[in-house]
């Protein structure tokens, strides 16, 4: 399996949130500021990847019966490791992402991959299997993120961005203010709430859907004019 | 008490339910909710698996505080959950096998079921003693159970419904959930005591 293909799939063809389904939870729950989105999204990456190295690393020793149950523990190992990094160097996020960080432990993303790629694949492909499919997370995240907050309270990346005295300024501990696009009172309060959690999700899974059936039309109908094409060759011919 | 009890039992149940408003076991809500019954069974054993871990759970924690080992809590937990819920179904086989057989392969999906390990952290979280960490557990699950058989019942209904075909399956549920989420909103202003 080559890169490409497994960037594509981790984006698009095989995204764990648009088109396996799993990891739904954290991915409605924390979306409502871009510096959740991206913490929570790059936590998972770094989890992802070092839980799918290690299990991969283990696929032959571990006895096929309990595989499920040593899966868990590794997870847990990984996730507690980046949850006391998380407790001493970025406390804001820690603050703000709560229970939903020790909750990656039971993220279906990291157990299904490991399920699905890991137990089967070497270390090479499973390591950048895990990047790629983090990174496909990690985009989910954000648009969520972009759309409830833009929508819900009329800021872009709040936590990361903010403008002072006319200039951008980037931190990274979770206390900018946000770069205001329109008056809060315009925005959808909400979209900030479970609902619009709901809703966006729905939306992006329509989109999805929709991308998809329309691509597969357009294949169908290039097949279709190739066969005809073919068909009137054929009729030259004779 | 009595009122510390009635306040958690009526926020878990209503106010901050563990799907509408938590996000917590959406994987379960959204996965086993095409017919009635099997949303019942999955909101029954939730409900035991919460309660019971919830129990069991807490002396565990207050073992690990006491050794100073705090920082496994996540490890000693999802672990004390995993071997529950095999316990659960290798006791069920044994003695009630007819519930065994009706609950299927949504019993050992419980594990990985992010409500279980989040009330068990939650319980951890707000600090609750004994008896208010198996109440949260329970009335926790009674939660989840209405509102995966609310959902059930709105999606029975949903193949008689005109919606685009791009909100075919998954996006239409939980554009449905969604609007249940909204109508348990109502019950956020209520306070109680």
């Amino acid at each position: 399996m080559n890169l490409k293909q497994q960037f594509k799939e981790g984006l698009i063809t095989n995204n764990p949130v648009l088109v396996q389904r799993i990891g739904m939870c954290s991915t409605m729950a924390i979306t409502t500021s871009l510096f959740n989105g991206i913490g929570m999204g790059l936590s998972v990456l770094i989890i992802l990847t070092c839980c799918n190295v290690a299990i991969s690393a283990l696929r032959k020793a571990i006895p096929n019966d309990i595989r499920l149950a040593i899966f868990v523990v590794v997870i847990a190992g990984f996730v507690t490791i980046v949850d006391l990094l998380l407790q001493a160097f970025i406390p804001a996020l820690s603050a703000s992402l709560g229970v939903f960080i020790p909750l990656i432990v039971v993220n279906c993303i990291i157990i299904g991959r490991a399920e699905a790629f890991c137990q089967h694949e070497p270390i090479g492909p499973s390591f950048f299997d895990g990047i790629f499919q983090g990174f496909g997370y990690t985009v989910v995240l954000v648009l969520m993120c972009l759309i409830r907050e833009l929508l819900g309270s009329g800021t872009f990346g709040t936590g990361i961005f903010e403008i002072v005295d006319g200039a951008l300024r980037v931190s990274f501990d979770g206390s900018a203010a946000g770069i205001r696009i329109f008056p809060e009172q315009f925005g959808a309060t909400i979209l900030i709430m479970p609902f619009g959690g709901f809703l966006t999700l729905a939306s992006l899974l329509a989109a999805m859907q929709y991308a998809l059936r329309k691509s597969a039309e357009k294949k169908e109908a290039a097949e279709r004019a190739a066969k005809v094409e073919v068909v009137k060759e054929a009729a030259n011919n004779a | 008490m009595l009122e510390s009890v009635l306040t958690i039992s009526l926020g878990a149940i209503l106010i901050n339910n563990f799907i509408f408003s938590q996000f917590l076991g959406c994987c379960p809500f959204l996965g086993c909710s095409t017919k009635i019954d099997t949303a019942v069974g999955m909101g029954i054993a939730v409900t035991f698996v919460m309660g019971l871990s919830s129990a069991i759970c807490y002396v565990v924690n207050e073992l690990l505080v006491s050794l100073e080992l705090g920082y496994m809590s996540t490890l000693a937990f999802i672990l004390v959950i995993a071997v529950l819920v095999q316990f659960v179904e290798m006791f069920l086989k044994k003695s009630i096998p007819s519930l065994y057989t009706a609950l299927g392969i949504y019993l050992p999906l419980i594990t990985t079921n992010c409500a279980v390990l989040g009330v068990v952290l939650l319980n951890v979280q707000n600090n609750y003693n004994f008896i208010e960490s198996v109440v949260y557990g329970v009335t926790g699950g009674l939660g989840f159970m209405v509102a995966i058989v609310l959902f059930a019942s709105v999606r029975d209904r949903l193949q008689f419904a005109d919606y685009p075909e791009s909100f075919e399956g998954f996006p239409i549920a939980l554009v449905t959930a969604g609007l249940l989420a909204l109508a348990f909103m109502g019950f956020s202003g209520m306070q109680i005591g």
